[in-house]
């Protein structure tokens, strides 16, 4: 629609928020109220007022009763961010019987009043957004919310903690399943820990009844050693492709009785569950309480994939479940939310060099520690040195490597403090050795955690503090031959330490997954600069993310402990049920939309689309969108030459008149 | 103190990642130049050639578009699109006699409200030193009433 | 053949001419051509930085301004020294982070009728250019004698990998390029843990105490790593294990007897050349053990006799040990 025939005028109502001295202590709101009534009644604005708190209740009244009695047809608030107030100021409006989409909010206060120091420029420039956007409502048309189904199946991707609560609460509320885990068992990073801080509860033990209750829930689907290929759709139905990986054992034969793995013959360094520490055959199932039960043979290393002999896992099996010619399978389930809930990574303690991991034998990352501790690691629960016998006679743990650091990672992993005092914990328990612990701040911020601290303290721990400069074997004073040195500043004894000790654990931080971002591109979400998720809101909104239908729970989003991460598995469990409850989603109506008469068959914005939004109809040879896919980013809006696609909500006409008003002299 | 000049900016941002950015600068009181004048989007791949042309033909002395980081679009890939656009654009403002400087495409994400009120003060300061843009205009009426000049959708 | 502009440095044709001799030794089959620079002075070495910066820049960029006027299809600079290296790489670093520093120091230069454009040349180590313009793999081809059977502990030191500019070291506290150079000549390379620490610099002048002390650090640690020699890549490094490991070992009763040699000696006796030609015997502890149990003959240097002093007046018996301090001023004799 062209300029001309958008009069008769609106009437427009101007809105001016003190929002107490946030924005009236830097800009002249009755001095904009004025000019708004005074310059811009040409442009339609037939009332402009001015209020301490727009969005209090009181505020509200003022719009609704505004449009009841002068018959607004338009509505212009100037406040604070959109991203804060457009939904109350919308529904205010939407209350008076004015649809919501007539409604803006313009921001003076996130964008002029809190970061500019001049009252006359900052004046002056609210005036122009004022003016902008009172001149580019003019166009707004009313738009209505679309309306579609949300599938009632969910997808959970990653079978830890956090993943394995969150496929529960929604089975357990009555809806499907469908929990994705890329190793051949659920359980995460919890399953490979001995005792969880601060209760010292045996990690297995909590773990394994929700594993075996995910594993046999009817409302999941379990699919383990499997990984999503690609997603396409939007909320409510989104479309997965999942591939599962060929395990080379037929799940209805199996009994899980484990013969197979007895006998091959194999051996590899298992770098996944035992961290490097520890082997396991080449058909395997990563640990006893394995859920599912079925073993995974692993191709690379097998000798019959390698040069066709062997076999003896075949031959002993006593079901024949054992099926070398298993093939990958693809599967495409429709889901209406999905949630990630893809764990950590350990930050690999090799890049500090000076600290020696890799050429000292002797010093270990906090994962193999938690292996040698754990009853069913590699040396079945003694602590010992490299060697795989000698116990330890004194333990150095060194707290933040890798984290709190420029040179790496600047975050803090949060739960490496605990943890090395649950480490500090079972070493005296189980070896009597001294146990020092160097630290820079001691983290123990949660229920119960400060007084586990306590109660190391207690046990006889010493504690250094100051950040480790060095991990050496390179002797230098008596009493330290043969042992490794570890050189601090003590901070609080303002001298330099050089303490002789048997065994070096380093607390090694968490970081994002290698794959993250790929992962994230994969389901349309984004990491921040240090590669955790983003979620919507890091205060307010913290399991959802930017992309409708996607959410986030446990480490994915950032380092956290365990009760956390089970309760943003609930959370999203909790919000993706609601979305379930109400069987359809309502979609913001910003999309676009092709006047088939304008459009001349270019093709040119055939190409622009993500969302595969765009289809171009042969017959009649024009181009057509789909509302329902379109997420309405307008590039296709701006691509075609003959402006022949409609872009509500940011159509040409608004945006053109908003730079007209933003530049009108004031 | 000499009148210095002040140039007026229109700024275009993606309501997803720029945008954010400069409330986040907002919430953390981060004080910047006041002479960018920020129009929302919801994605940089909406920004029309013509805004901008519509912009500097309005009075703007220079146009900042500002969105998500490459690979980081809530719309996946349309800030490329942006990009070539924003190429494209420069060497046609060169046709026209205009400094390709006047415009200034940068990438902020959500969290970067720092950086991008720096890059404001940045810009403001590039603009400053290119001195006013002056667009002729038509300066009888005969002229005005014709809306030949004008620049619509 | 790769040319390059050569700054010597004050040590390399004297209290380092093992090093010069056996670098022109390998530069030759190696294809390095080093054109020493015209009029170059000293680097400023480390005093004169702590006590005024502009003058002390000055006059190690006074090098580079003559360096820039030499450019003759090379823009690279090589100085052997580590610390001649670091000298000219922060100089032109300064200069180019800081505009106002550099057009400070060019105003001095001025008045010599000099200038210098900083980042105008690309400063080096000799160690950075075999690694990366050379490559392991040519030096590999040129051995003849591999250094099988000799333990080396390789002590890069601490200016080359801090704080490298141009990034070339693989690691600041780890780095592991003069450990893969010497394996590469054959020889059996020791993980040794203190490679990047302190070697004392001038602190054998200004507290001998507390540089006999990181002397002795390194060598009892190569010592306790069984290594048959330390190869070092700078002359001040060199001296202080060397030619202060008798002073070290009289202050703290030890026997150490690590020969300390420059790793272009080693890649030298590698590539076959004559151990005459590579300075060897010029080392005060001698490496003539080390180098026998690879088969090298280091041939005995005549040592001259000692002049007859002339008496006047009382005799008298003459010091003990020379400390570098005059006697009688408190400090402890190091000789007890």
């Amino acid at each position: 629609m062209s300029a001309e025939e958008k009069t008769p005028k609106e009437k427009i109502g101007v809105y001016v928020c003190h929002c107490g001295t946030n924005i009236a202590g830097m800009v002249d709101v009755v001095g904009v109220r004025d000019w708004a009534q005074e310059h811009l009644g040409k442009d339609g604005v037939v009332i402009s007022r001015d209020y301490k708190f727009m969005c209090s209740s009181l505020g509200q009244e003022l719009i609704e009763k505004d449009i009841k009695e002068l018959g607004l047809t338009r509505v212009v608030v100037a406040a604070c961010s959109p991203h804060l107030h457009e939904k109350t100021f919308r529904t205010a409006a939407e209350r008076a019987g004015l649809n919501p989409y007539l409604t803006e909010l313009v921001s003076i206060r996130e964008q002029v009043s809190w970061v500019h120091t001049d009252k006359a420029v900052a004046t002056e420039k609210s005036k122009s957004l004022v003016a902008g956007t009172v001149k580019r409502i003019v166009y707004n048309e009313a738009l209505e919310k679309l309306k579609v189904p949300i599938n009632p199946n969910t997808l959970v991707v990653g079978g830890g903690i956090a993943g394995i609560q969150a496929a529960l609460e929604i089975a357990n509320g009555g809806f499907h399943v469908y929990l994705v885990e890329r190793e051949p068992s659920i359980g995460g990073h919890m399953a490979q820990f001995d005792k969880t801080f601060p209760t010292l509860d045996c990690s297995a033990c909590i773990l394994t009844p929700r594993m075996v209750e995910a594993g046999t829930h009817p409302n999941i689907t379990l699919l383990t050693w499997s990984e999503v290929m690609n997603v396409s759709g939007y909320i409510g139905s989104f479309n997965v492709t999942i591939k599962k990986k060929a395990r080379f054992v037929n799940e209805e034969l199996c009994t899980g009785c484990g013969i197979c793995m007895e006998k091959c013959p194999l051996k590899v360094i298992d770098d996944v569950y035992e961290a490097g520490l520890g082997f396991r055959k080449v058909i395997y199932t990563p640990f006893a309480q394995a859920v599912p039960k079925y073993p995974v043979l692993d191709k690379p290393n097998c000798t019959y994939f390698k040069n066709g002999k062997c076999k003896a896992c075949e031959k002993f099996c006593p079901t024949n479940a054992i099926d070398f010619n298993q093939q990958d399978e693809t599967l495409n389930v429709e889901v209406g939310n999905i949630i990630l809930a893809t764990g950590y990574d350990l930050f690999d303690a090799g890049k500090v060099t000076n600290y020696g991991y890799g050429r000292l034998a002797n010093v270990f990352t906090s994962m193999e520690f938690e292996r040698l501790c754990n009853a069913s690691g590699p040396t079945n629960g003694e602590i010992t040195l490299r060697d795989g016998k000698t116990k330890p006679e004194s333990v150095g743990i060194i707290h933040c490597v890798g984290s709190r650091d420029k040179n790496f990672n600047n975050y803090c992993s949060t739960i490496c403090c605990m943890q090395s005092l649950k480490f500090a914990h079972i070493v005296k328990e189980r070896t009597g050795a001294n146990v020092y612990e160097f630290y820079i701040d001691m983290r123990t911020a949660a229920k119960s955690y400060d007084e586990f601290y306590q109660r190391i303290l207690e046990e006889g721990t010493l504690f250094v503090r100051g950040k480790v400069a060095e991990v050496t074997d390179a002797a230098r004073n008596p009493g330290e031959e043969g042992k490794l040195i570890i050189q601090v500043e003590d901070t609080l004894a303002g001298k330099q330490r050089r303490i002789p000790v048997d065994m070096v654990v380093l607390s090694s931080g968490i970081e994002p997954r290698a794959d993250a971002k790929q992962t994230g591109k994969l389901f349309g979400i984004s990491c921040s600069s240090d590669g955790w998720y983003i979620e919507r809101h890091p205060k307010l909104d913290p399991v959802t993310t930017m992309t409708e239908g996607i959410l986030i729970a446990g480490c994915a989003s950032g380092p956290k402990d365990i009760p956390s991460s089970v309760s943003q598995g609930a959370a999203a469990a909790a919000r993706v049920l609601d979305k379930i409850l109400q069987k359809e989603v309502e979609l913001e109506p910003i999309r676009a939309s092709v006047d088939e008469a304008k459009c001349s068959g270019c093709r040119i914005c055939n190409n622009l689309c993500p969302f595969n939004a765009i289809s171009f109809i042969d017959d009649l040879a024009v181009t057509r969108i789909n509302p329902a896919l379109c997420q309405g980013c307008g590039t296709c809006v701006a691509a075609c030459p003959a402006g022949a696609i409609n872009g509500t909500g940011f159509s040409n006409e608004q945006i053109f008149a908003q730079i007209d008003g933003i530049l009108m002299a004031v | 103190m000499s009148e210095q000049f002040e140039p007026v900016i229109v700024g275009f941002t993606c309501n997803w990642c720029s945008y954010r950015a400069a409330d986040a600068a907002g919430t953390a009181r981060v004080k910047y130049a006041p002479n960018v004048r920020l129009i929302r989007l919801m994605c940089s791949g909406r920004l029309d050639p013509t805004f901008v042309m519509k912009a500097l033909a309005g009075g703007a002395d220079g146009v900042m578009i500002s969105g998500c980081h490459p690979g980081d679009c809530h719309y996946i890939e349309q800030n490329y699109k942006a990009l070539r656009r924003f190429l494209l654009l420069r060497r046609t403002l060169k046709g026209f006699g205009v400094e390709p400087e006047r415009i200034k495409l940068i990438w902020a994400s959500a969290a970067e409200g720092m950086r991008l009120a720096h890059e404001i003060d940045s810009f403001v300061e590039e603009v400053r030193k290119l001195g006013p843009l002056n667009w002729p205009t038509w300066k009888d009426d005969q002229h005005k009433a014709e809306p030949v000049m004008e620049v619509t959708a | 053949m790769s040319e390059y502009i050569y700054y010597p440095g004050c040590s390399m044709e004297s209290s380092a001419r093992a090093y010069g001799d056996s670098m022109r030794a390998i530069c030759k089959p190696l294809g390095i051509d080093l054109k020493e620079m015209d009029d170059w002075n000293c680097c400023g070495a480390t005093e004169y930085l702590s006590l005024a910066k502009l003058p002390a820049y000055s006059l190690i960029a006074r090098n580079l301004a003559l360096a820039e006027q030499q450019i003759n299809g090379s823009h690279t600079v090589v100085a052997p020294c580590s610390a001649c290296f670091l000298n000219l790489s922060k100089a032109d670093h300064y200069m180019l982070e800081s505009p106002t520093f550099g057009e400070q120091v060019n105003e001095a230069l001025a008045a010599g009728g000099l200038h210098y454009t900083p980042g105008k040349l690309t400063i080096r180590h000799l160690l950075d250019v075999l690694i990366n313009d050379v490559g392991l793999d040519k030096i590999k081809e040129q051995v003849v004698k591999p250094l099988a059977g000799l333990r080396v502990a390789p002590y890069i030191g601490c200016m080359l990998p801090r704080p490298d500019y141009s990034n070339h070291y693989s690691d600041s506290e780890y780095p592991t390029e003069l450990d893969d150079l010497m394996r590469a000549l054959g020889a059996e390379v020791i993980d040794f843990p203190l490679k990047t620490h302190c070697c004392g610099g001038h602190m054998t002048q200004i507290s001998p105490d507390t540089a006999f002390e990181l002397i002795r650090r390194l060598i009892s640690a190569a010592d306790q790593f069984e290594a048959d020699v330390i190869a070092v890549v700078c002359p001040m490094c060199q001296m202080n294990l060397d030619a202060f490991q008798g002073q070290m070992n009289q202050h703290f009763h030890t026997k150490y007897k690590m020969p300390i040699l420059f790793f272009t000696q080693l890649i030298g006796v590698a590539f076959g050349e004559k151990p005459e030609a590579l300075g060897f015997g010029t080392e005060l502890v001698s490496a003539r053990d080390a180098m026998q149990r690879i088969g090298v003959q280091i041939p005995v240097v005549e040592q001259a006799a000692a002049k007859p002093r002339k008496v006047e007046g009382l005799p008298m018996r003459p010091p003990r040990v020379k400390t570098g301090r005059k006697p009688g001023n408190g400090h402890k004799e190091a000789s007890k």
